[in-house]
């Protein structure tokens, strides 16, 4: 007992941070959810869910009630441990991956030096979910599912990993602290020193979540639902809440490897501190427009959802601004880190979902060559190029102004050249095939 | 305490699901025991203060052997297996090897306890993982450095396999 309390005792920020990600993700899984349907209502002219609460503010609570009370089935000749297992595992991936992130200096459970290899670690054990459930539904179209995830993941988790390396290089730490620390350091994010890095980590990071364009696992005009076609009511649900932790989880690490952590955009320079007002702000812009949305509402149930939603914003600005006087500064950093950071996360999200609205799915061989004849190839060009300027800079002392474009501009003629041998050798097969 | 307590926990993880591993029937469960194996060896890595050798444990044998472990072996036809009848009759001779093997892992343990001659215990290292720095940067060090070659030749000898693999693989390169 006296062990048990020493040890909470010793540990009792990091437990805190986890019961609050614990806690609140799932439902910012939902929001994050609900903003998808809008995003994509958006792009499509329409209006998305309107009927539950004020503009469907409250859809992703009813959405989860519906699930939880769901008629639970589990196929008669699956592998029950199993089935049941499968989601418990990506959805337990996926929260172990928040254990190494940085939201915000003050927020991070573990600060580990292996951070960024534990994430990878981790969020490549979330596999075995998708696997293992659709081994056991016992159903092909389940089964075709984990195969072609498991196939795609494999693949581009060679790209994606050489992409980070790129930003490694630049950083010189696994430690996720560290690698903001590096950024402010240089002044600099390491998405404007390795742009090539970042874009093969934005396409590799689709592909790892399974998400459109990349959706094969999942293609519903080919197999229902992919791996998860035999499972309903809230083992369903883990596995989307798997889906969406494992995009917020890629998200982070993009923005702390490529955009700068919780650092506020443009943090050297001192004539951009006004931005440090931009949160404030923006949560009394959200206030007010919740504010003038409220006369609009029909029925005074709308009205009063609506007015809450408004005073939970205005909540978050106060605590926001709160910052500001002189007896809290010792939180001016950690509060407005938090909120830079989710800020840049959920910047990310929209890039996620816009890509998914924009462009039609790949056929999977499109889908393999694209990561093996392309991206693969390229992102060893790319190590290669960053390691060089790298040396240029501290041991010939070359300008880093100087030596990381020349490098990136060779990167990026290899990058033309290899998508002209991919053409050519189309080409080439399609002349032989004929 | 704390650390004991882990230890026996991770070990004893780690015996069992290695055990059920060659028990159990059905080829899919028994790969979920040696994830399950795998991991528990990662946990004991993790009580020796070795994060790098933890995260690299799980990163090459659980995410990345395993996951091509399971694809094979999911599109193998699986029922033709189960009811195959065993045709091994080795149960004998494997049980009298292990407890060979036992008895003398255990008087090599009494024999060292005891101090006899030129058997000695390491001492244990004195070095924490905090005068060590980050043992990432050890293992680089060490990797590049003292053993270059080797490291190289393991390398060299993977792309051989790697080629080798494609050329047997594919009619026409």
């Amino acid at each position: 007992m006296q062990a048990v309390l020493q040890f909470l005792n010793a540990n009792m920020w990091p437990l805190i941070d986890a019961l609050v990600i614990v806690g609140v993700f799932p439902l910012m899984a939902g929001y994050v959810v609900l903003l998808e349907r809008k995003v994509m209502a958006d792009m499509q002219a329409r209006l998305g869910p309107m009927r539950v609460g004020p503009h469907g503010l409250l859809q992703p609570l009813a959405d989860a009630l519906k699930l939880m009370i769901k008629e639970d089935i589990i196929p008669e000749s699956a592998d029950r441990i199993i089935f049941w297992m499968a989601p418990v595992l990506s959805v337990t991936a996926g929260m172990l991956a928040f254990a190494a992130i940085p939201i915000g200096p003050g927020f991070l459970i573990a600060n580990m030096n292996v951070g960024l290899l534990f994430i990878l670690a981790v969020s490549s054990m979330g596999i075995f979910g998708i696997v293992l459930g659709g081994w056991a539904s016992n159903s092909h179209y389940s089964l075709l599912g984990a195969l072609r995830s498991s196939a795609q993941l494999v693949s581009y988790e060679v790209a994606v990993g050489m992409a980070m390396v790129s930003g490694l290089l630049l950083a010189g730490t696994l430690s996720m602290k560290d690698i903001v620390a590096a950024q402010a350091e240089k002044g600099m994010w390491f998405a404007f020193v390795a742009p090539v890095g970042f874009v093969i980590y934005l396409i590799g990071s689709v592909a790892e979540t399974n998400r459109a364009p990349f959706d094969l696992p999942e293609a519903e005009s080919e197999l229902v639902a992919g791996y998860m076609t035999e499972y309903s009511g809230f083992r369903w649900a883990l596995y989307f809440l798997a889906e969406y932790s494992n995009m917020i989880v890629v998200a982070s690490v993009a923005t702390t490897l490529f955009l700068g952590g919780w650092m506020r955009p443009f943090a050297s320079v001192h004539a951009f501190d006004f931005l440090d007002f931009v949160p404030v702000l923006f949560m009394l812009g959200v206030t007010g427009y919740c504010l003038y949305r409220i006369p609009k509402q029909t029925g005074w149930d709308q009205k009063f959802i609506l007015a809450i939603f408004a005073g939970i914003c205005f909540v978050i600005a106060a605590a926001l601004g709160m910052v500001f006087a002189p007896p809290l500064a010792f939180l001016k950093v950690p509060v407005l880190g938090a909120f830079w950071f989710i800020a840049k996360v959920m910047g990310y999200v929209y890039v996620f979902l816009w890509v998914r609205f924009t462009f039609p799915r790949y056929r999977f061989d499109q889908l393999m060559r694209l990561g093996w004849h392309f991206l693969i190839p390229l992102s060893i060009v790319n190590v290669m190029g960053v390691a060089t300027a790298l040396v240029l800079h501290r041991q010939a002392g070359w300008s880093s102004w100087v030596a990381f474009p020349v490098l990136l501009v060779v990167t990026i003629l290899l990058a033309f050249w290899l998508v002209r041998a991919g053409e050519r050798r189309d080409q080439q097969a399609a002349r032989s095939a004929a | 305490m704390m650390d004991q307590v882990l230890f026996y926990f991770f070990a004893g993880l780690a015996v069992l699901s290695g055990v059920l591993v060659v028990t159990v029937r059905n080829a899919v469960h028994s790969a979920v025991f040696l994830i399950t194996s795998l991991l528990a060896t990662a946990g004991l890595y993790l009580t020796l203060n070795a994060e790098f050798l933890f995260v690299v444990q799980i990163i090459l044998y659980v995410g990345g052997i395993m996951v091509l472990f399971i694809f094979v072996i999911m599109l193998v036809n699986l029922d033709v297996a189960l009811h195959q009848v065993q045709f091994n009759r080795q149960t004998w001779v494997a049980g009298l090897l292990s407890i060979v093997l036992l008895t003398e892992l255990l008087a090599a343990l009494a024999l060292a306890r005891s101090g006899g001659p030129g058997m000695q215990l390491l001492p244990a290292p004195a070095a924490t993982a905090a005068s060590l720095g980050g043992n990432t940067e050890q293992i680089g060090m060490l990797l590049f450095q003292n053993y270059v070659i080797p490291f190289e030749l393991a390398s060299i000898l993977l792309l051989v396999a790697l080629v080798g693999a494609v050329v047997m693989g594919k009619k026409r390169i």
